[in-house]
């Protein structure tokens, strides 16, 4: 489960988070949806540590990111914006460093990195060296290295971006089997197709607010139109007043 | 300790397959100074010892006026040539490199010398052309030593000793030892090897900060449940072992080219066998620390590869100032300035290449200092990776 408190944070004149709170449930996978610049980013940099609020907090779990941040960063998967994997490491032994770094080693890990790669339909791949590899295996390469501890929360920034529609299905149809399989999803995108079609519990932030949220249907329900996108939109109307 | 263990060996066994890094730190750094400096070295010392082998090329225009003086010429060994021309076509035949030196000798020299008043001759020479500078000397003094012989010649006649005219005789006590003459020449070896450590370390460096970030690699690597000093650690310690790498190359292709520089030939000797090698690698080594780590800060304060490759190659300079200060000032060695970095690697290099022991505290100060600096830069370097804006 992730929690996040009354979160803010400003570069210099620029307040790029004001006031962002929410919660992401186990077996659900909750959506963080806005437009460019919202503070999407920026939220998720304050959950796992590459970036300390100034005002509010993030806890994993129950453990405060930056009182806590081992403890914290042990239960979090974490797929920033546009990760990029080790280019002359083979597949293989990029998830191993990740792995390693995380406490495991030996024939365990290199069971779970077996696992991944038939859990991402990675294939010969996974003893290839990166250099070379498409998008789509990129992305897969790093969200088996935020897997590869098991952990029972996953973050994902934008991870759709620049993906073919075969490689987006893929990763949709991932996601649901760690939610099925009771994990806690925080997903963000600014695509609004792509939240509707994944996700359980949807944010909508704006200007670094959050300026609704509820299920789809429940966003649904409280706009005239009766879709998803009036919602959107309303929703980013009412943020602008 | 355990994370900043993984960090290294990742860092080692990528830049290992980077070919890039391979080229830089285990070729042209190590081997690059020796091979420049082996030729270089050989050249000049080649240079001067063919032209000291050769006769004498000597065109003489009016040779007939003085048959002694071309007769005494060839019996020193010069070979001496017909010049058809006058003083105008010696003086044009000179400057357009047709002939390094012409001798004129003139109407009336004849008559001059019987008479026992100065007899002039004229050397055509092209002083800017140093190429030549060697050839006219050894002229000059064949000349001088005819005009010395005639000189002799005619005091005997006149009953007094030729010995009247050396009241003053000079006797020059050359008191430096082949290996000392041998030293100004390889002052800037030194130079080399610092410059080597450096380069083994440069794309490493560069790859593990800048490289990484540019990659999109640094965002994930800092959400992992790793304090960041042992990942910076860990990377500093990754370039520092490239370092060494090219370092210890280095120092032991610079053995190998120098056997084939003929020092002994020109009257130099250098000790480099495999205990001076050691020796210098050795002192040498705290110096890879303080290189990593200053180059593992000015890499994490650019933006991207190139722009981390352009700031570097102006930093890297800094550490081979005080070394290129010392060489131009004949710095000794001194106790005092063991306290510098790179500057006491350079003292003490250079006395380990005279072929003497350095003291043990200049060792000690040296290692010292520099490692404290080592340590300083790398807790700089980690101090940097603990900012938000590492991640640009």
């Amino acid at each position: 489960m992730i929690r996040l408190e009354s979160l803010a944070k400003r570069f210099g004149e620029v307040e790029a988070v004001r006031e962002v709170g929410l919660e992401a449930l186990d077996g659900r996978v909750t959506g963080l949806l806005g437009p460019n610049g919202a503070g999407k980013s920026t939220t998720l940099r304050l959950l796992y540590g590459a970036l300390r609020p100034d005002r509010g907090r993030a806890l994993v779990d129950g453990h405060d990111v930056a009182l806590e941040a081992r403890a914290a960063l042990a239960r979090l998967g974490v797929l920033p914006h546009n990760a990029g994997i080790y280019p002359a490491l083979t597949a293989r032994e990029n998830v191993r460093y990740y792995g390693r770094l995380h406490g495991l080693g030996g024939r365990a890990l290199e069971r779970r990195i077996d696992e991944l790669g038939e859990l991402l339909d990675l294939g010969a791949v996974l003893e290839r060296r990166a250099k070379g590899f498409s998008q789509g295996e990129r992305l897969k390469v790093a969200l088996a290295r935020a897997l590869v501890h098991r952990p029972q929360n996953l973050v994902l920034d934008e991870p759709t971006n620049g993906l073919d529609v075969l490689a987006t299905r893929n990763l949709r149809e991932l996601i649901r089997r760690l939610r099925d399989a009771g994990h806690c999803l925080l997903f963000s995108s600014h695509v609004m197709q792509e939240v509707s079609a994944v996700c359980d519990d949807i944010v909508i932030v704006a200007h670094g607010r959050v300026v609704a949220r509820g299920t789809p249907e429940e966003l649904r329900a409280g706009v005239p139109g009766g879709s998803l996108e009036d919602a959107f939109v309303a929703a980013l109307e009412r943020g602008d007043g | 300790m355990r994370a900043l263990l993984i960090v290294f060996l990742k860092e080692l066994l990528e830049n290992a397959r980077d070919r890039r890094t391979l080229l830089s730190a285990l070729l042209i750094g190590p081997l690059g100074g020796p091979l420049l400096f082996g030729v270089m070295v050989n050249l000049t010392l080649e240079r001067g010892r063919e032209r000291a082998d050769q006769p004498l090329e000597l065109a003489v225009a009016g040779g007939a006026r003085a048959p002694n003086l071309v007769a005494f010429l060839r019996g020193e060994g010069v070979r001496v040539s017909d010049f058809g021309g006058d003083g105008a076509a010696a003086a044009a035949a000179v400057r357009h490199h047709a002939r390094r030196l012409v001798l004129v000798v003139p109407d009336g020299y004849g008559e001059h010398l019987r008479a026992g008043a100065p007899a002039r001759v004229e050397l055509y020479t092209d002083t800017a052309d140093t190429s030549a500078g060697g050839d006219r000397l050894r002229a000059e003094a064949l000349l001088r030593g005819y005009g010395a012989q005639i000189a002799a010649w005619r005091l005997e006649a006149r009953g007094l000793s030729p010995l009247l005219l050396q009241p003053v005789v000079v006797d020059e006590v050359d008191v430096s030892t082949p290996a000392a003459r041998a030293l100004a020449l390889l002052g800037m070896l030194s130079y080399f090897i610092v410059f080597a450590t450096l380069m083994g370390g440069l794309y490493v460096s560069i790859d593990i900060t800048a490289g990484e970030r540019e990659r999109g690699s640094l965002e994930p690597l800092l959400t992992l449940p790793v304090p960041r000093d042992a990942i910076v650690y860990g990377k500093v310690a990754a370039a520092a072992a490239y370092m060494a790498l090219s370092l210890a190359l280095n120092v032991a292709s610079f053995a190998v080219i120098l056997r084939f520089v003929r020092l002994d030939a020109v009257g130099m000797a250098l000790s480099l066998g495999p205990g001076t090698v050691l020796a210098i690698f050795a002192v040498m080594l705290p110096f890879v620390l303080p290189g990593a780590a200053l180059m593992s800060i000015v890499a994490s304060f650019t933006r991207t590869y190139r722009e981390a490759q352009s700031w570097l190659a102006a930093v890297l300079l800094v550490p081979t100032l005080p070394i290129l200060f010392a060489s131009l000032y004949q710095v000794q060695i001194r106790t005092a300035l063991m306290w510098v970095p790179s500057l006491g690697q350079h003292l003490l290099i250079q006395s380990l290449l005279r072929g003497e022991a350095p003291a043990a505290l200049d060792v000690a100060i040296s290692a010292g200092a520099t490692l404290a600096l080592g340590t300083l830069l790398a807790r700089v370097a980690a101090g940097l990776y603990r900012r938000e804006r590492i991640l640009g």
